[in-house]
């Protein structure tokens, strides 16, 4: 029972608290402490979720279940990055530091894991960078296949959004411009680069303003439901 | 010479630079800049915070007003319990209006300030403010227009949810993504392969990730009633905890909790495209029959929805960033638009209670519509006919919705 | 006619083709238009075979998107820009302003988010430089400070020998605590960036002997995409501070800033295009811009083509859609 309680209690004091000290001046700061509070929470978390990693992983490995061979990959460079990080393992010029170990410049202990020549940098610039960069770069064929798939003119609406869908992508290249260049100045917002931008800065803002005014809503309407105690779901009780 | 000789000497007592210089007279020989001293030098207490500022204003030097460059700028000082001036700032001429905001004050002082102008080897002071400390104030009364919005969105919940409680009907319009859970869950329970769950990559400090897990709690009850396998790897350790302790409730709750394993919620990264490889990985080895994409995402939702679309799952994806809700309704097959995600839970319960808390969100609604409405209409017309009373109220109407 | 015959008349066809351009084209442009010919030519037989109503695997597209974009960036191709009023508005700001004032450039954005946004952050800095304003450099997010840090010293202030470090320019780097560092600088630098990267103390920076907080900075630009970035910059310090804020963002965050445009936010340069205009405007104004490198434009060429491809792929998608329609209605 208590361990029901004792969260719902929680959220409905700090959230009650977080909401009055918007109008209280002297609790002005309250909602940035409270923020660093959970700064400080999540990063204990950590442990618990690097911990999980590993346990999985040496888990798979152990009973060599289906596609291991991932785990490997995995725990190697987990514990490549953990070991380089907190052992600040540096070299410079063929010149190696392990202040930790003893092995090198010892001052280099006070140095953070991110200056030029430390290993966890290199690894960064030259593993981690490529490796996000790549998964970036897919958006550009999933817009591709996706566009493909979604702009059909099926009806009435589906044919607005593809015309739209048309102005913009021709707007953003110089393409638009071409085609459209003839198109005296006075009537310079027939040119395609500015229908574009009409399109995003009218229909567009118009509609994501009334997206946003109804998520504001909507998060103070949940807000309400989880402060009062009437949203349990997150508990697994399904009556409130 | 000798007038502003006189006028030199009369301020050399307010003058810091003269008072530290033993060689100040002799300095007056060598061509000094004497400038006139800033005017009506006003301390007040900032209003409506907890004590801790004073804002100063000053009328410039007749100098400066008169001959650009001449006032080189302003020095403030200021004097704390009859101690001795302390230089607080400079304050730059000609950028702005004239006034200084002195910040982090303690409310149990007493301070006066004085302003000095200062040329380019003279500095003339002006008279001392009252001695005063900063006040504070308990309630800020620049926020009165959003207290009083906020009371009535709030209460007008609050009225809803407890007519609700008497048995009023409310009529919640069918959101088509919420209708396809029961669906989308059976599907999976009859191709026997997993669901996936993604709560997007905020931490538990996002309130769309509160949403995703309000509807993790919903989806894991039917998941445990049908012993259909879930998966839910997370980006964040918080929401991991969060998210074993909702599902193993569920199982509780159906009365299964053998069936539940710390497996079905992991931890892969906070790295955002290292989490969104990981997730890739996980569809297409184990390719799950219903794919769930709810809280907040940001450019990894095309690639999640396109590689789910691909694998030939049904997907319910559904976030309040704007911006990748395109991609969800490009890629998915229901999308949950902005405050669909966060109505999901109460929706799903079908509790008149809950729908109630819905019903009063169209209350504030009405609230931004009539703003809308009449704001648009009197900034055009205002506009257009240069009508007073118009402005006046886009003014008033910009006050009431600022959020300063 | 067989299978047979359809191949030896497409060999045929190519092989013409191929000689037409050798004898045509001069040899360095020999791989542009070979590699149009290829995406234009796979296109037109692709809409041939969509009115049999047959849909395209998307391992075709994939493939259609890579020639489209690696094409133009093995062979060149660039083209004139003009720029938009949102991104005329950046650059007028920043030449209008005198000589010496103050402009703070943050860039708020990884490395995964670089090759979009990096072309504008690099151009603005230049800009900024050349007319010799003072530059704050710092940086919201904890992979940007490392960015910024290389992206000045290997780019930026490459064309700039003269500018003095704590002078002319000055890089704070980064700070955690999201917009709480907003929320702090807004009243006071020092209290949030005690030193600059090198560790000297902002006193002795004389770039902040007459800036306090951000509210004395004369124009501020946040470079981004994600959170903390420009929006946030408009909402912590734009707005209560009264500063004037321009952004540059990726494109996809673009449409999210229209909202703030023009009342609080002056000017938008959205994704490689904004950058691309940039860097016109920029080589317009000042001659010694002229052989500057311009990612920005380098990289419309990828982009024109892309679009070119998806706009040609929704159209095959649709004559697929409608001829699908009318034969099962058939």
């Amino acid at each position: 029972m208590f361990k029901r309680r004792i969260p719902l209690f929680i959220l409905a004091f700090v959230g009650t608290l977080l909401i009055v000290s918007v109008f209280i001046p002297p609790m002005e700061n309250l909602g940035e402490d409270f923020t660093l509070f959970f700064d400080i929470i999540a990063v204990f978390a950590f442990f618990l979720g690097g911990g999980n990693l590993v346990r999985i992983h040496f888990g798979k490995l152990r009973r060599r279940k289906k596609d291991w061979g991932f785990s490997i990959v995995t725990l190697v460079a987990f514990f490549f990055m953990l070991t380089i990080g907190l052992l600040k393992v540096s070299s410079v010029g063929g010149v190696w530091n392990i202040p930790l170990l003893g092995i090198g410049d010892p001052a280099a202990i006070a140095a953070s894991p991110t200056t030029e020549g430390s290993w966890f940098q290199e690894t960064f610039n030259y593993v981690i960078n490529p490796l996000q960069s790549t998964m970036y770069a897919l958006l550009a064929f999933f817009v591709a296949s996706a566009s493909y798939r979604a702009f059909r003119a099926k009806n009435r609406e589906a044919t607005l959004l593809l015309l739209a869908a048309f102005i913009i992508l021709l707007g953003r290249t110089p393409f638009g411009m071409e085609l459209t260049r003839w198109v005296p100045e006075s009537f310079s917002v027939l040119q395609i680069p500015n229908m574009a931008i009409w399109i995003m800065n009218s229909p567009n803002l118009a509609g994501q303003r009334a997206i946003l005014i109804g998520i504001g809503l909507g998060v103070v309407s949940m807000s309400l439901r989880l402060i009062l105690g009437i949203e349990r779901s997150y508990l697994g009780e399904d009556r409130g | 010479m000798t007038s502003k000789l006189f006028l030199a000497l009369l301020l050399l007592p307010f003058s810091g630079l003269a008072q530290d210089d033993p060689a100040g007279v002799d300095m007056l020989d060598t061509a000094v800049v004497v400038v006139a001293p800033p005017t009506s030098v006003i301390a007040v207490d900032h209003k409506y915070d907890k004590g801790e500022r004073i804002d100063l204003t000053w009328v410039p030097s007749i100098d400066d007003q008169l001959v650009e460059g001449k006032v080189l700028a302003y020095r403030i000082y200021r004097i704390v319990n009859d101690g001795g001036p302390q230089l607080v700032a400079d304050v730059a001429t000609g950028v702005g209006p004239y006034q200084y905001a002195d910040e982090d004050l303690h409310r149990d002082s007493i301070y006066s300030y004085y302003v000095a102008a200062v040329s380019s080897n003279y500095e003339a002071a002006s008279t001392r403010t009252a001695p005063m400390s900063p006040q504070r104030e308990w309630m800020n009364l620049d926020r009165k227009w959003l207290f009083l919005i906020a009371l009535i969105v709030g209460g007008s919940v609050l009225l809803f949810i407890t007519a609700a409680r008497r048995g009023t009907k409310l009529f919640v319009r069918k959101i088509a993504g919420l209708e396809a859970v029961d669906e989308a869950v059976g599907r999976a329970t009859e191709m026997g392969r997993p669901i996936l769950f993604v709560p997007g990559i905020r931490d538990m400090d996002d309130v769309q990730t509160l949403a995703a897990l309000t509807i993790l709690g919903r989806v894991s009850r039917v998941i445990a009633d049908y012993d259909t396998r879930i998966f839910m790897p997370t980006s964040r350790s918080l929401v991991m905890t969060a998210g074993r302790e909702t599902v193993k409730a569920a199982y509780q709750a159906a009365g299964r909790p053998d069936k539940y394993s710390d497996d079905m919620v992991t931890y892969y990264t906070d790295e955002q495209f290292g989490y969104v490889a990981a997730v890739d990985g996980v569809m297409v080895r184990e390719k799950p029959a219903t794919v769930f994409l709810l809280g907040a995402f940001f450019a990894e939702s095309l690639i999640l929805a396109e590689t789910g679309n691909y694998i030939g799952a049904i997907q319910i994806g559904g976030t309040a960033r704007p911006a990748q809700l395109p991609f969800f309704i490009a890629a998915c097959d229901f999308t949950l638009i902005g405050e669909e995600l966060f109505a999901a839970s109460a929706y799903l319960s079908g509790e008149p209670m809950q729908l109630g808390s819905l019903k009063g969100q169209d209350v504030g609604k009405a609230i931004a519509m009539i703003a809308i409405i009449v704001g648009a209409v009197a900034i055009t017309i205002g506009e257009a006919w240069d009508v007073e009373f118009m402005h006046d109220i886009v003014t008033w109407l910009s006050g009431v919705f600022s959020t300063r | 006619m067989g299978k047979r015959h359809w191949i030896l008349l497409g060999a045929i066809v190519a092989v013409i083709i191929i000689a037409a351009v050798l004898w045509l084209f001069p040899k360095e442009r020999w791989g542009t238009v070979f590699s149009l010919l290829l995406v234009f030519g796979g296109l037109v037989a692709l809409l041939l075979r969509s009115l049999y109503a047959k849909e395209v695997e998307r391992r075709i597209i994939f493939l259609f998107i890579l020639v489209a974009v690696a094409a133009p960036i093995l062979f060149p191709i660039t083209f004139t820009e003009k720029p938009t009023a949102v991104v005329q508005a950046v650059f007028d700001k920043i030449e209008n302003l005198p000589s010496g004032s103050t402009v703070l450039l943050s860039f708020d954005f990884d490395p995964a988010m670089a090759p979009e946004v990096q072309p504008m952050a690099n151009a603005i800095s230049r800009h900024c430089l050349e007319k010799g304003h003072k530059v704050i450099f710092m940086s919201l997010w904890a992979t940007g400070q490392a960015l910024l840090s290389q992206s000045l010293s290997d780019y930026i202030l490459l064309g700039f020998p003269d500018k003095v470090d704590g002078v002319d320019y000055v890089n704070i780097g980064y700070k955690a605590g999201n917009e709480g560092v907003l929320n702090v600088i807004v009243s006071n630098f020092e209290k949030m960036f005690p030193t600059d990267v090198n560790s000297v103390p902002l006193k002795d920076i004389r770039i902040f002997d007459d800036i306090a907080s951000a509210k004395d900075v004369d124009f501020i630009m946040s470079i981004g995409g994600g959170m903390p970035g420009p929006k946030e910059w408009v909402l912590f310090v734009g707005d209560p501070g009264d500063v004037d804020v321009g952004v540059g963002v990726a494109a996809v965050v673009a449409p999210q800033m229209y909202p703030y445009y023009p009342a609080q936010v002056i000017g938008i340069l959205g994704g490689v295009k904004g950058a691309a205009e940039y860097e016109y405007a920029l080589k317009d104004a000042y001659p010694v811009f002229a052989d500057m490198d311009t990612p920005g434009l380098r990289m419309m060429g990828p982009q024109t083509l892309a679009h070119i491809v998806i706009l040609s792929f929704i159209v095959i998608g649709n004559i697929i859609y409608f001829r699908g329609r009318r034969e099962r209605k058939q």
